[in-house]
């Protein structure tokens, strides 16, 4: 108490300045609240620096993916624009139908990462061709008066945001209640008008000027009402000539959707062009390969991790988005849960950062498994000294770092070649893309399977041109390296594709040599044919293999050998804890909850969830205390497809009572009777027990089903009620429920108050 | 008038009736007038140049931009305002919101003196969007002579017949009047009438005679063949602009016209190919065939259980329930088609369309088709509403949360075959159809 007056009176307390500041800057999440917060803040700066990092290489290279795909569309948008303004006198012009210029823009079914490109799209059309970029949505739009609403007030702000003094006035005079695609385009007149002759002095355009197109965004075509698509298209091709408008449909699915969605009639009004985005399978590759597949970054997951991001990306949603943020998230708990993690940075910054190490981070080293497995294998005196020496810790650790970056770069160069070779054999033993090779290349020594063994069989078998492209692609790898690492293999390369080359010339000598000797088949019977081709073929399997072969031979060896040199597991690696972030299972929970999994958990063992002691029962029996809902829930698991809603509310009411008749306290148990004999004496009719608990379990239901809890739960969860004999079914059915409903509420209170504090 | 006859062909018997119900300037009119006939007869085109060459007072409406009472009635008035006083310019906006307010603002302003003493005509375009419109507004402008007391004439335009009109509370008659289709001597005469000036007007009748012949059993839309007609006459010209053929040489002509023709039916004519597309083609002489319409990018690319889930759906839309136990149970013992049929169903499924099924039933077959085991993870349940969203499937009734949502799967057989090919799920076998 902050005053000890025995005395009535009204005290005034100042508030305290130091209560005021909870507010938690966001590098203290970061302390587990132990200890070991030594280093959180550094660490959280360095996830915070590298994610930055991270994402903008990320958006360099979306926006130089998507950047074919913009420019053809920008260059449609103007060359349509144009054509309409320059033709008009033409005689076929006047003649022919006018056409809504559209393109009908296909993005794949990662309808997340739309919004994204058209944000880019909107843009790069503002930067390149019009001002008046207008993009909607369907539920924006049920119907003709809110689509022209929206199309009119993003039309609006669009010319306020170039000319903000000027327009003020338009916006006066503009009616709210005109929104008709008449006054859209003489809304547009006035502002072309206004706008007009003041532009070509900026411009310079030769020529006439013409007034900027409007361009319309459909942002997903597929949901938009079929009537108002129709008829927005109808009216404003009959304005087309004063509103110059074009449509961009973004499409998920496939153009086809444009003819179910359109008849015939409205379809022949517009001029529909098609345009494709990439593949986001893709788009997944090159995220990979210019985040995980690179020694820029130092951050590296492990073959789990990597699993759970592309089996979610592939399997459920095909969102490049959702995997950047799986990624960004893998990085998050990375920093967070591993304290050596402020050593993933650059080589020279972790050697500085190695060099001031406290005596608590030397213990985290020395704990590493993968440190452990290395002293292990040291000498003794070597291993006593790592063990007690901080000075020579460090340096070790250093050193390890080092090679660990060496072991990277090595480890990608001979990765790519590698994938050069397998990527194109018959059936793939060993993947077509380089994700696939990646999660076997993590996951073991990659040689001992199965696949690879196939695979090199292939490989012995490839033809000589097939071999040579590959051997160029591989030594383009090596030269697009700016390190000097595995410059021995690069040589090697070289020195095969010499040969092959060397080998094309004496092959033609030697098909010379071959080709002077006359081979006559004599014309002999069956017998000798056979014997003949058996001879042949006895022939072939003793001849000397040909110079390709041998060639060939010591191409496969070499790139077994730069396989089984550089394409070590990650776990052989001293220290790799630091860079490999290997929470698969953290990850999985959070991306790909199980929410009837979760439910079922909730209900079946509450102590999960809430964790009071009181709650943890043995196995098998219901432990009284738990939430009624928990009850209701574990006696119904006990029946089987239907229950009696008797026998279901008498046992829980059995469950409940047990309790209760244990208790000293038996006030509850007497409040409970007087609710009884209240009710009893309220309702003519006979009721008992049961039906109070029956309604309690009822509106229980009712509440979790409302909540959405159980429509998500298997079929056999719903219960059939049967009407309860002895009771007769009440008229007004809907009035009885609400009373209920209140009452049930009250009673419960009264009866229970202990399964509520639980869930505080 | 010789000037209207030049600019209305092949509908003389039409504007002859018309003008006859017009009358003089000042004779009252029939109160309402309905026009109707198939697409591009010419009603609209007919209506106007006849009002416009006689130079009557008359207010155009387009039905369609007025999507509501009130901007329709608000147009009419506002134009028939600039029409009494084109003069003082645009005077103040009328406001009204209901037919009642409409009736009073006429009458005050067709009172102005540019006005009185004359016909004025209201033409009402795509009348067919009034039937959705306010119950009293249809019988309100059939009678808008006897609620207004003046001297107005409304014609309704449409496409459907005058039947389909008529509201169950009666209503005053219009005078109807059908609008035939142009025969193909009549479209023959119309587009060999705008031949471009720089060839004779014999050169553009041939070529009209050979497009006739090859579009007249598609398409008899007059606006389409024109529009087609304009696009296809450079391919036409290109044998006399080289000096190969001269411009009799009509069989030369035509053996090189009319292959293009025929590729233009399969493309143009049903958008698969945009026309500007088109007109690039000719120009590059590129084989029509390289550019692929519209309808052959019909692959979709889906997340692997998406594919799944949409494959139970189908299943589950095109399967009867009871069928389930013999498809996804493994020890189903032999049950013939035959023992469990009854009679209704021995109508093909796929002839009926798709039926709704429960979510619990999709994702139990869901689970019983995938091989690996599927947890049912929120990602499950958002690709459902995600394939919802993609109108592959459809949530059927309200979408409740107390009673289990149920769906229908909307996309076809053959769509379906290809995303079964991808995974390697021979769906024929799963479906009762093909049992």
């Amino acid at each position: 108490m902050a005053t000890s007056s025995v005395s009535k009176g009204c005290f005034v307390f100042k508030p305290s300045f130091k209560k005021r500041k909870i507010s938690v800057a966001i590098e203290d999440y970061f302390n587990n609240g132990k200890n070991e917060s030594e280093d959180s803040k550094l660490r959280f700066e360095t996830y915070h620096l590298m994610w930055q990092q991270m994402k903008s290489e990320t958006e360099r290279f979306q926006e130089e993916l998507n950047k074919n795909l913009f420019d053809s569309l920008i260059e449609f948008l103007q060359k349509s624009h144009s054509e309409f303004q320059n033709n008009s006198r033409n005689w076929g012009f006047q003649i022919k139908l006018r056409e809504i210029p559209t393109a009908a823009l296909v993005l794949g079914v990662n309808v997340t990462d739309h919004d994204l490109i058209f944000r880019s799209l909107t843009e790069a059309i503002q930067n390149n061709v019009t001002p008046y970029v207008v993009s909607l949505q369907a539920k924006d739009c049920p119907d003709m008066k809110h689509f022209l609403q929206k199309v009119i007030s993003q039309l609006m702000s669009c010319c306020v945001n170039t000319k903000p003094q000027k327009e003020e006035s338009v916006n006066v005079t503009q009616k709210k209640t005109h929104y008709s695609v008449d006054s859209l385009s003489s809304w547009y007149m006035t502002i072309t008008q206004k706008t007009g002759p003041r532009m070509p002095s900026k411009k310079r355009t030769p020529g006439r000027w013409h007034p900027p197109a409007v361009v319309l965004i459909l942002k997903d075509m597929e949901s938009f009402n079929t009537k108002v698509l129709q008829d927005f298209i109808t009216s404003s091709s009959q304005h087309l000539h004063e509103f110059p408008l074009i449509l961009i449909f973004g499409i998920a699915t496939s153009p086809i959707i444009i003819h179910r969605l359109l008849p015939h009639a409205v379809s022949s009004l517009l001029c529909i062009e098609l345009f494709q985005s990439l593949s986001c399978k893709n788009h997944l590759t090159t995220i990979l390969d210019k985040l995980l597949l690179t020694t820029q970054f130092p951050f590296k997951i492990s073959e789990k991790v990597l699993q759970v991001l592309t089996n979610i990306f592939l399997y459920h949603d095909f969102s490049i988005q959702n995997f950047i943020k799986g990624l960004k998230l893998s990085l998050l708990e990375h920093f967070h849960s591993q304290p050596l993690s402020v050593l993933c940075c650059s080589l020279p910054e972790a050697k500085r950062r190695i060099s001031c190490f406290s005596a608590s981070q030397c213990e985290n080293i020395r704990r590493l498994p993968s440190f452990r497995r290395y002293v292990e294998k040291q000498a003794s005196e070597k291993q006593v000294a790592l063990l007690t020496c901080e000075k020579l810790l460090k340096e070790e650790a250093q050193s390890l770092l080092e090679s660990l970056h060496v072991y990277h770069v090595n480890y990608f160069l001979a990765l790519r070649c590698l994938h050069h070779f397998t990527a194109s054999l018959p059936k793939y033993p060993l993947g077509r893309q380089i994700r696939e090779l990646y999660c076997m290349c993590l996951e073991k020594n990659v040689w001992d399977s199965e696949e690879y063994a196939s695979a090199l069989q292939l490989l012995r078998m490839l033809a000589k041109d097939e071999l040579m492209t590959i051997l160029q692609k591989c030594s383009e790898v090596f030269n697009s390296s700016s390190g000097k690492q595995l410059g021995s293999s690069a040589k090697k390369i070289e020195d095969f594709l010499a040969q092959f080359q060397s080998l094309d010339a004496d092959a033609k000598e030697e098909e010379d040599a071959s080709g002077s000797q006359p081979r006559v088949l004599p014309r002999t019977d069956l017998y000798h044919l056979q014997k003949s081709l058996m001879e042949t073929k006895e022939l072939r399997r003793t001849k000397k293999q040909s110079r390709f072969e041998v060639l060939r031979e010591a191409v496969v060896n070499f790139i077994d050998c730069l396989v089984r040199d550089h394409l070590l597991p990650p776990e052989t690696q001293p220290l790799h804890e630091v860079v490999y972030f290997c929470g698969a299972r953290m990850l999985r929970e959070h991306l790909n909850a199980a929410p009837r999994m979760a439910l079922h958990a909730a209900l079946h063992n509450p102590h999960y969830y809430l964790k009071n002691e009181a709650l943890e029962g043995e196995e098998g029996c219901i432990p009284h205390t738990a939430p009624d809902i928990c009850i209701a829930y574990k006696l119904h698991l006990e029946c089987g497809r239907l229950i009696n809603l008797v026998d279901w509310s008498e046992a829980f009411a059995t469950v409940v009572t047990a309790a209760e008749k244990t208790d000293v306290n038996s006030a509850t148990s007497e409040e409970m009777n007087e609710i009884i004999q209240d009710a009893k004496t309220s309702d003519s009719t006979e009721v008992n027990t049961c039906t109070y608990a029956h309604r309690t379990l009822s509106l229980k239901a009712k509440e979790l089903m409302t909540t959405g809890s159980w429509t998500s739960t298997s079929s056999d969860l719903f219960v059939k009620a049967q009407p309860i004999p002895g009771i007769p079914e009440r008229p007004s059915g809907k009035t009885t429920q609400c009373d209920s409903l209140s009452f049930t509420a009250d009673y419960h209170h009264i009866l229970r108050p202990s399964s509520c504090s639980p869930v505080e | 008038m010789p000037h209207l006859e030049n600019l209305v062909l092949c509908r003389e018997s039409q504007v002859s009736t018309l003008k006859s119900l017009f009358g003089e300037r000042h004779h009252f009119s029939f109160p309402s007038i309905f026009i109707y006939g198939h697409t591009a007869s010419g009603k609209t085109y007919v209506t106007q140049t006849l009002l416009k060459t006689l130079e009557l007072p008359h207010v155009f409406v387009n039905c369609v931009e007025c999507f509501t009472l009130r901007l329709l009635l608000e147009q009419i008035l506002n134009k028939l305002n600039h029409l009494s006083s084109s003069e003082e310019g645009c005077s103040t906006e009328i406001t009204c919101e209901t037919f009642n307010d409409f009736v009073r603002a006429f009458k005050q302003v067709t009172t102005a003196e540019s006005l009185k003493d004359q016909t004025v005509y209201i033409v009402l375009d795509k009348a067919e969007y009034l039937r959705d419109m306010e119950a009293n507004l249809l019988p309100g402008f059939l009678r808008l002579q006897e609620l207004t007391d003046r001297n107005v004439t409304v014609i309704f335009l449409s496409e459907i017949i005058w039947e389909k009109f008529r509201p169950n509370t009666g209503c005053l008659e219009p005078f109807v009047l059908y609008f035939p289709d142009y025969s193909i001597g009549n479209l023959q005469k119309i587009l060999s009438h705008d031949h471009p000036p720089e060839y004779s007007a014999d050169f553009y009748a041939a070529y009209i005679n050979i497009l006739l012949g090859v579009f007249y059993t598609v398409c008899r839309d007059l606006k389409e063949l024109r529009h087609l007609a304009v696009l296809n006459f450079p391919k036409y010209c290109e044998p006399v602009v080289k000096g190969e053929a001269g411009e009799r040489d009509t069989r030369k002509l035509w053996r090189n016209i009319e292959p293009h023709l025929k590729k233009a039916m399969q493309t143009v004519y049903l958008r698969e190919i945009s026309s500007s597309q088109w007109e690039k083609l000719q120009k590059d002489d590129a084989d029509p065939a390289q550019v692929k319409g519209l309808s052959a990018y019909s692959h979709v690319e889906l997340p692997y259980y998406s594919k799944f889930i949409l494959i139970a759906a189908y299943l589950a839309s095109y399967n009867p329930a009871r069928t389930d136990r013999r498809f996804f149970l493994k020890h189903h013992g032999k049950i013939k088609k035959t023992n469990f049929l009854k009679k209704h169903e021995k109508t093909s499924n796929h002839l009926l369309g798709p039926k709704p099924f429960p979510l619990d039933r999709l994702l139990a077959i869901l689970y019983s088709i995938v091989d690996s085991r599927v947890a049912p993870t929120a990602n499950i349940f958002s690709q459902i509403a995600s394939l919802v969203t993609l109108q592959l499937l459809t949530l059927v009734g309200h979408d409740d949360q107390l009673d289990a949502p149920k769906y229908k799967c909307t996309v076809s057989l053959d769509f379906i075959r290809a995303i079964a090919r991808t995974v390697n799920f021979d769906i024929i076998k799963y479906l009762y159809d093909f049992l």
